[in-house]
């Protein structure tokens, strides 16, 4: 086995008595794209902010390749290839959407700490941003304020920018969660798209059965912050545990 | 649902408010730049020093209030720093440049000093602590101010002399006979000189945060101010960020506070370092806008026409009434406070995000 590109040993978080997430230990390789399932409150969304650091684990360990990142910043880890969407949007509203992303592109290429030169003479970020925009099909809302877009582009742009900071590890927690049937095929294309490129890995928390078919290499179960299945689509589907709790809840979010 | 809310195509409207809040301001620079030639008695030079002055240490916070989302009570403590180490220095060497070089230098040192301080150990914290050190940090330079007397004046402050170029005696330009040259009737003296020495260091201050708010960084602060979680998830140390902009704003407090003290050749608690200057920041930077700075401009303008006209204008308005019953005891200029309360609850209620930031709003997408 190659090195894995992102590992959790025994990961763990206690929220008082409760365990949100119970001794997750697994590994991800490059090329793969892994589906995380479980129903509400399994922990899926709670594990993703261990990995990307907005929570600090009680016990347990984060390794990026080779290194131990238990202990870096949220920003740290996104320097280090580490990108995340968020499962409730979660943009910069008052910016216009062509901000919100040249953030993104301006961390990577670290002249956020630039206070004399104008942004808008930075031309090459500027592109590189509505490159983006226009992938997403949200070139022509440039210029609006995040928070004026409707539902559905707004999640766009929070996949937009999780691309925008090119990162090795791709965490989508479900991107098309409340997206028109219409609507959702765009974030399904990106995601297919950034699959192509064997060197990333990509961890996908996601309800709807057809994108899970359509994309997974591997699937992984939790519940009740354990981990209880891992494996093929085909082969975790068929297990017992997952039809119950898994397509149970699932039917339920369908709705 | 989908984008039904937006037409895929957005009309390209005139950012009418957008405009009207350049043209404004920039009524509002060429009246300060030419000042001493359009206002020519002594209270309005005072008044259009004081103007200068107040856009700056407005402007300087609107980038911690406005832009990033950091309340601070302590800009005034930075102004001061400014001032007391120019001032002290001008007092102690006498009238000089190096003592305005040195002196005012260690002001502005001491106020970054401080605000790396400040801001490495408590910018983690939640707003609200922030704002209680800072408040405390305000209230220790105060009394130190009132109690190291021997140094500072005390309550009452002192006085001492700006450099002789600033003097009104001091010829700028002579004509044949010897004497100061006019230009519009208005003598080309040293106050004059003092007057752009205020109106020049202003502007530049001013230019240089118009950048900031411009740059890569100022975009960074306001996605700080919008959703702190996001930026540090995007890669950007929020901390670090908030340290930097509470550091640069500072100082710029801290470099109009020297001059500042250079202009008044008076510093004392009242002038540079009282919770009322604070107040009133609070007050001129909410009622131009928030996270404008331009708002800025409009705020002290607006505040301080009204601190220092409205008693004259209600004096006028008492005596044109004085056939009226009560009207002229409610516009009796002892008054003043009352209808200043009442045009700042006129002003948040018609401007919510203040005169600059409400207008802007207008006619724009944004």
């Amino acid at each position: 086995m190659p090195t894995p590109s992102l590992r959790t040993e025994n990961l763990t978080i206690r929220f008082g008595g409760h365990v949100a997430v119970d001794h997750v230990t697994c590994a991800f390789q490059p090329g793969e794209l892994t589906v995380i399932v479980g129903p509400n409150g399994a922990g899926k969304t709670t594990w993703f902010n261990l990995v990307s650091g907005q929570l600090k684990p009680s016990e347990g360990k984060v390794f990026k390749g080779e290194h131990d990142i238990t202990g870096q910043s949220p920003s740290a880890r996104a320097k280090a290839g580490i990108g995340r969407a968020f499962q409730l949007t979660n943009l910069f509203p008052k910016l216009s959407v062509l901000e919100n992303v040249r953030l993104v592109v301006q961390a990577r290429r670290g002249v956020g700490p630039r206070a004399l030169s104008r942004a808008a003479a930075l031309t090459d970020i500027r592109d590189e941003a509505m490159g983006y925009l226009e992938s997403a099909r949200l070139a022509d809302v440039a210029d609006y304020p995040a928070a004026a877009l409707p539902h559905g582009d707004q999640r766009k742009l929070e996949v937009a920018m999780l691309i925008a900071m090119q990162p090795d590890i791709f965490m989508f927690d479900e991107p098309t969660a409340g997206m028109s049937v219409d609507e959702a095929p765009v974030i399904l294309d990106l995601i297919a798209a950034i699959k192509k490129d064997m060197a990333k890995t990509i961890l996908l928390v996601e309800h709807k059965m057809d994108v899970v078919r359509a994309l997974a290499d591997r699937i992984i179960v939790l519940h009740n912050g354990e981990l209880v299945a891992d494996g093929k689509p085909d082969e975790v589907m068929a297990l017992p545990i997952v039809r119950e709790i898994y397509l149970g809840v699932g039917a339920e979010d369908e709705e | 649902m989908s984008v039904s809310s937006i037409p895929a195509t957005p009309a390209r409207r005139i950012p009418v408010g957008r405009m009207a809040v350049y043209a404004i301001v920039f009524g509002i620079g060429l009246c300060l730049a030419f000042a001493p030639f359009l206002f020519k008695d002594v209270r309005a030079a005072e008044v259009a020093a004081r103007i200068c002055i107040f856009i700056v240490l407005v402007a300087s916070y609107d980038l911690l209030i406005g832009y990033t989302g950091i309340v601070s009570f302590a800009h005034t403590m930075f102004f001061g720093l400014g001032a007391y180490g120019a001032a002290i220095a001008l007092k102690a060497w006498g009238p000089g440049w190096d003592a305005i070089l040195i002196g005012g230098g260690a002001g502005v040192l001491a106020a970054l000093v401080l605000a790396v301080l400040i801001g490495l150990l408590s910018l983690r914290v939640k707003a609200i602590f922030f704002a209680m050190v800072t408040l405390a940090a305000a209230s220790v330079m105060l009394v130190l101010a009132s109690q190291l007397s021997d140094i500072t004046g005390g309550e009452d402050g002192f006085t001492y002399q700006a450099p002789r170029l600033f003097s009104p005696a001091f010829k700028l330009f002579e004509d044949a006979d010897g004497k100061v040259l006019r230009l519009f009737e208005v003598p080309l003296n040293g106050k004059v000189a003092a007057y752009y020495f205020v109106f020049l260091s202003s502007f530049v201050l001013f230019l240089v945060m118009m950048r900031i708010v411009a740059s890569p960084m100022g975009t960074v602060l306001q996605a700080i101010r919008e959703n702190e979680m996001r930026a540090e998830a995007i890669g950007y140390k929020v901390v670090a960020y908030r340290t930097a902009i509470f550091c640069i704003a500072a100082v710029i407090a801290a470099l109009i506070g020297v001059v500042r003290a250079v202009w008044l050749k008076y510093t004392g608690p009242e002038v540079a370092l009282s919770f009322h200057i604070m107040i009133d920041i609070l007050l001129m930077v909410v009622i131009g806008g928030m996270g404008t700075i331009i708002g800025a401009v409009i705020g002290v303008v607006v505040m301080s026409l009204a601190q220092f006209y409205l008693k004259d204008l209600m004096q006028v308005a008492a005596d044109a009434t004085s056939g009226f019953p009560l009207l002229p005891d409610l516009l009796n200029p002892d008054r003043w406070l009352l209808w200043l309360g009442v045009l700042f609850i006129l002003l948040v209620y018609f401007f919510p995000a203040g005169i600059a930031g409400t207008l802007m709003k207008k006619g724009s997408v944004r």
